[in-house]
């Protein structure tokens, strides 16, 4: 076995991007995600990397714009507000089908909320990360080492179908530390991408990469080109994990941090002999509607999780196709719910308190 | 252990400052002692001393925590009350340091406070399952650039070294050399090996201390 290292979140997400052949980082400071950017600026100058603190963060998504566009894997990471200040550049590179790694340790909000862990942006990352017809990958870490292992998989992704992913992760799993293996390092193929801005030495035409078109009808078709690898996505690449399903009469649905806690929630819920189970996504785009879809076979009543006021509801509703009722329990503003307070919720799914 | 009436408590990031200054926090006041902890940190925004102000008040130890810690306020604004533990020589004072260059330079504006006290003690803390801290020489390399932020130097060294809750009778074997080797390298003892009391008794080495898991996330 490969030796352990205790790893903040935020630590873990740089390194494993590292390891995954990112050497090019832009970003710009913001609680809860700054030790991973200076986890960065000690470990790339190091390494013959790039790490870059922009002026703002426009400039940082903006410079993962022109990096990617010349072929090599690029990331950047922040937090809420400062999410939303690289929307522009998100949209401008789902337009240009290029990939990029963009990592987002929520906090509260809206506005500049607070500094404590949140879920308030699964709204943000999953449904509209930029203007425009676009959906980016979207992938929620609940464990060190899962961060560790996402990152990987999302620069693979993002370049398998030549579009930006997200790590939404939160403050409370970026600042907490956990056993860590990481993967060996390994001389990486990274895949050839013939379309990179990288230089045609006399020997191809000119690539170009723009999210401009000066037709409405070129324009079309190429969205519409891009919503069918949309489709390829959510048909092929759901993640998800059940937990104590097998014969669940009520399904938790929970992500990320709070999905720890609905977890050990669940298992005091056993103990009492209530048959509960966790369905914790993985993906968030694409959303894991294939077990959700079968748990509503079986299971009576859902209960969503989150550090939000429901933002996954609506696409647990659709992805059992409204056959039972979804209930909702989640704190927000940066408050954590307890174990105790989800149990409460699970006993009330049975009519009980 | 017995601690001298200062405790400077500092080391890198992460390598459990914090859950050994709770543990050093009880096990003086549980002599008979008053303590005071001071919480230093005005670096890390989460998992600090000041979340337990409550718990160790119950145990009757006073916490003096950032004006805004815990708060959603990212303002690194100190007590005026640190200054008034210093004068307080009735209780124990322990000072649970930032991570890193960066956290200790919150310590550097007491160096006066701190030479003025008197004879304390200033334990470098290590654990050699942090990735920057994994040999000896790293370690040396990240107290030299502590002692140069804060201007004091180490009085002696805690092996800290950890993996949590899935800490092993094996990992703090394997790591007492480590703690040995970097206490030569700064020229100062080993003053204790901490390991998680389920394991304590298992440990061969001397000054084994007991700690219990304090700091962990809400779940």
């Amino acid at each position: 076995m490969a030796e352990r290292f205790l790893m903040k979140g935020n630590e873990a997400l740089a390194e494993a991007a590292i390891q995954a052949g990112c050497k090019h980082f832009f970003g710009y400071p913001i609680t809860p995600q700054t030790e991973l950017a200076a986890y960065m600026s000690k470990r790339l100058p190091k390494i013959g990397g790039t790490y870059l603190q922009a002026e703002s963060e426009l400039a940082a998504a903006n410079m993962v714009l022109g990096a990617t566009s010349a072929g090599v894997r690029a990331m950047t990471s922040s937090s809420s507000p400062g999410i939303s200040l690289k929307t522009e550049a998100i949209s401008y590179m789902a337009g240009s089908d290029v990939p990029a790694l963009i990592i987002n340790v929520q906090r509260g909000g809206p506005g500049l909320g607070g500094i404590q862990p949140s879920q308030s942006d699964y709204w943000q990352a999953t449904k509209a990360p930029g203007h425009g017809d676009l959906h980016i990958l979207v992938f929620a870490p609940a464990t060190v080492q899962e961060m560790v292992n996402l990152v990987g998989k999302a620069f693979d992704l993002g370049d398998k179908y030549r579009m930006p992913a997200m790590i939404l992760a939160d403050g409370m799993l970026g600042q907490m530390m956990e056993p860590v293996e990481l993967p060996d390092t390994m001389e990486q193929q990274l895949p050839e991408k013939p379309w990179a801005t990288c230089g045609h030495k006399n020997a191809r035409k000119h690539n170009v990469i723009n999210s401009l078109y000066l037709t409405p009808q070129a324009l079309e078709e190429l969205v519409v080109e891009r919503f069918k690898r949309y489709e390829v996505i959510k048909e092929n690449e759901q993640m998800w994990q059940e937990y104590r399903t097998e014969d669940a009469d009520y399904v938790v649905v929970a992500f990320g941090a709070s999905s720890r806690v609905a977890m050990s929630a669940v298992d005091t819920a056993r103990e009492q002999g209530i048959r509960v189970g966790l369905l914790r996504p993985i993906t968030l785009f694409p959303f894991p509607t294939k077990p959700l879809k079968k748990l509503a076979e079986t299971a009576q009543k859902f209960l969503c999780v989150e550090m939000n006021m429901g933002q996954m509801v609506d696409d647990v509703r659709l992805a059992i196709e409204c056959k039972r009722p979804v209930e909702f329990f989640g704190r927000t503003g940066g408050i954590i719910p307890t174990p105790a307070e989800v149990l409460n919720e699970i006993k009330k799914l049975g009519g009980t308190k | 252990m017995n601690l001298k009436q200062l405790t400077i408590i500092y080391g890198h990031y992460g390598c459990g400052k914090t859950n050994l200054s709770l543990n050093l926090a009880l096990d003086c006041a549980k002599q008979g002692n008053r303590v005071t902890i001071v919480d230093l940190d005005i670096v890390n925004p989460y998992f600090r001393s000041s979340d337990y102000k409550t718990q160790l008040a119950e145990k009757g130890i006073d916490v003096i925590c950032p004006s805004f810690a815990g708060t959603n306020l990212d303002t690194p604004a100190l007590s005026p009350r640190i200054y008034s533990a210093f004068e307080n020589k009735d209780s124990h004072i322990i000072l649970d340091v930032g991570g890193d260059d960066a956290g200790a330079y919150a310590l550097g504006r007491f160096r006066k406070n701190i030479q003025d006290y008197g004879d304390y003690s200033a334990y470098y803390i290590i654990n050699k399952y942090r990735n920057f801290t994994t040999t000896p020489a790293d370690a040396e390399q990240i107290c030299s650039e502590i002692v140069s932020a804060c201007g004091i130097t180490p009085t002696g060294v805690i092996n800290n070294s950890h993996l949590q809750s899935l800490t092993t009778v094996d990992d703090v074997q394997k790591a007492y050399s480590y703690g040995e080797e970097t206490a030569k390298l700064l020229g100062v003892p080993l003053t204790a090996t901490t390991a998680p009391k389920n394991i304590a008794d298992s440990v061969v080495g001397d000054n084994i201390f007991p700690v219990d898991i304090i700091v962990k996330p809400p779940f």
